[in-house]
């Protein structure tokens, strides 16, 4: 296993204060806690908004903390959720008196723990909302699953509502806010390598030179199927295509379209993939207004990419476009 | 069964949990996210450093440090639900110097009514419902017949084995194995393997005398 790390047992904290001494003018950082939180929260009057999960995605959910996006993050081992403990000190340390908005992404950990944190919460007389994200494709919505999994649409998501939170909206209309971009975006992704979890040592799993992996979540966790490679335009259309199915996506729509990298893959070829879904979308005559390209929802460094689509509307739009000012993210300040 | 014996058997969970941390985090590669074995070693990690502390607790509060301790440290899926798991069997064993058979099987029972409340799984899912369900049913069957605490626990553990192998065919329909459909056949469940360990622990625990 070749990683920049020291101790794999202390990766995540490293991190952590890390990021802390990189960017001071935005975030502070309690590693007993293990919580990443907004310099200047609680910020009175206006909603609280978190999110945490497993490490190993960054910059999700650490590198969106900031104005105009997240209030905290709570980071979890490598790929494991984070524990209640955690979220009730991160809703405590954004409480600015008027609720906390939960981001949580559809994994049966995050949200059984953020759902004994929202319990906590509660007796502590915080009030809490909480959204799940679930927009992954790639698995079946049906009884016979956990449901789909939450993936790129929760990096936009936290954008678009973090910009609505700074306008001092009520708890409700933030929490309706995000479960209406959760419901207008869906993802797929790819991967063409592994990862390896520090502590485990070797890759989750082993894929072929000629083979890649679809349907992949983001915890280095195999997909739905194994297919031989195919070229990037074929590898687009593969994802783009059950993306626009789903999401039932008509000629003269507007789109936000996220091309993100899995965190080992090189900008070069997440554009290559842009050019394809730009084609792909333009021939559907569907009108991407707002792009992101990069790793933003990430999974170490496995190799390969996603695609998230988000039907966008002008009040969608009015808070993507919104300022924000994040390790990750900035712009309009 | 003793206080001491409950002491003996969080000492054997930790001790077994940790030499096979590796072997979960295997079982949990092809169907998972590589974590389980790590997860649940740094859990009871977390609570051996608190066996000191837990010298002068009764049965009910030994359990219940272990289940908050399980939610705080573990994190993931087992964290609540091995969490919530010891917490509802510190509830059944509250005020209890010592566990008679009937009290050791309520426990048992309230351990895996934990874990279903929490993950609302049931059999045939894939999880650690599916050696846990037929480790309780063997208990209580046992009990029934007036078997004593040692014999209650090892029919539990052999059922618990058999669950955990009976995973092995069964498509996941709960948690992150779920996502890969079919492709989860043919591979046993870390969960069912950690619970096993669980409930294997316990009949050695009643089985053999306390430790010094």
């Amino acid at each position: 296993m070749k990683k920049l790390i020291n101790k794999p047992e202390m990766a995540v904290k490293e991190a952590m204060a890390g990021m802390a001494a990189a960017h001071p003018d935005l975030i502070r950082v309690d590693l007993e806690q293990q919580i990443i939180v907004r310099k200047d929260a609680p910020v009175r009057g206006k909603v609280g908004v978190i999110s945490g999960g497993g490490s190993g995605h960054e910059p999700m959910h650490g590198g969106f903390v900031g104005m105009g996006m997240l209030d905290a993050a709570c980071p979890g081992a490598v790929f494991t959720s984070p524990v209640p403990d955690q979220m009730l000190a991160a809703t405590q340390a954004v409480d600015g008196g008027v609720g906390v908005l939960h981001i949580v992404k559809n994994y049966t950990g995050d949200v059984l723990n953020f759902e004994m944190a929202a319990e906590l919460a509660a007796a502590n007389g915080v009030q809490v909302e909480s959204v799940v994200t679930n927009d992954d494709v790639a698995v079946q919505d049906s009884l016979y699953t956990a449901g789909r999994r939450g993936v790129g649409v929760t990096v936009l998501l936290e954008k678009i509502v973090g910009g609505f939170a700074e306008t001092k909206a009520p708890l409700e209309k933030v929490a309706e806010l995000a479960r209406r971009v959760n419901s207008q975006g869906r993802s797929m992704g790819m991967a063409l390598i592994s990862c390896t979890v520090p502590t485990a040592g070797k890759p989750t799993f082993e894929l072929g030179d000629d083979e890649m992996e679809i349907g992949i979540g983001i915890h280095g966790e195999p997909g739905r199927r194994r297919v031989k490679l195919a070229p990037a335009d074929d590898i687009t259309e593969m994802l783009a295509m059950p993306i626009i199915e789903d999401l039932g996506l008509k000629s003269g729509e507007n789109v936000l379209a996220m091309v993100n990298g899995m965190g080992g893959t090189p900008l070069i070829e997440l554009y290559i993939v842009y050019n394809a879904l730009n084609r792909i979308l333009q021939g559907k005559r569907i009108s991407i207004a707002r792009s992101l390209v990069g790793s933003y929802i990430t999974s170490l460094e496995m190799a390969g990419c996603s695609i998230t689509l988000v039907r966008l509307d002008d009040e969608l739009t009015r808070y993507w476009d919104a300022p924000v000012h994040t390790p990750a993210l900035r712009w309009g300040v | 069964m003793t206080n001491e014996q409950i002491m003996s058997w969080l000492e054997r969970i930790a001790d077994v949990l940790h030499e096979n941390a590796q072997y979960l985090t295997q079982l949990d590669s092809p169907i998972g996210d590589a974590d389980h074995g790590i997860n649940m070693d740094r859990g009871f990690t977390a609570i051996r450093a608190k066996f000191l502390d837990m010298a002068t607790m009764d049965i009910a509060s030994r359990l219940k440090t272990v289940g908050m301790t399980l939610v705080s440290t573990v994190g993931g899926a087992s964290g609540p639900l091995y969490g919530t798991a010891f917490l509802r069997a510190a509830t059944a064993a509250s005020g209890k110097q010592e566990l008679a058979p009937a009290d050791l099987v309520a426990m048992l029972d309230a351990f895996l009514g934990g874990i279903v409340a929490r993950g609302k799984a049931q059999p045939g899912e894939k999880t650690m419902v599916d050696a846990l369900t037929p480790a309780v049913s063997s208990a209580k069957e046992a009990l029934a017949q007036g078997k004593d605490t040692a014999e209650i626990t090892a029919r539990a553990a052999a059922a618990a084995e058999e669950g955990m192998k009976a995973t092995i065919p069964m498509q996941a329909t709960k948690g992150r194995a779920s996502y890969l459909g079919e492709r989860s056949i043919g591979h046993q469940d870390p969960g069912a393997t950690s619970s096993w360990l669980i409930v294997r622990s316990l009949s050695e625990a009643c089985t053999s005398t306390p430790r010094p």
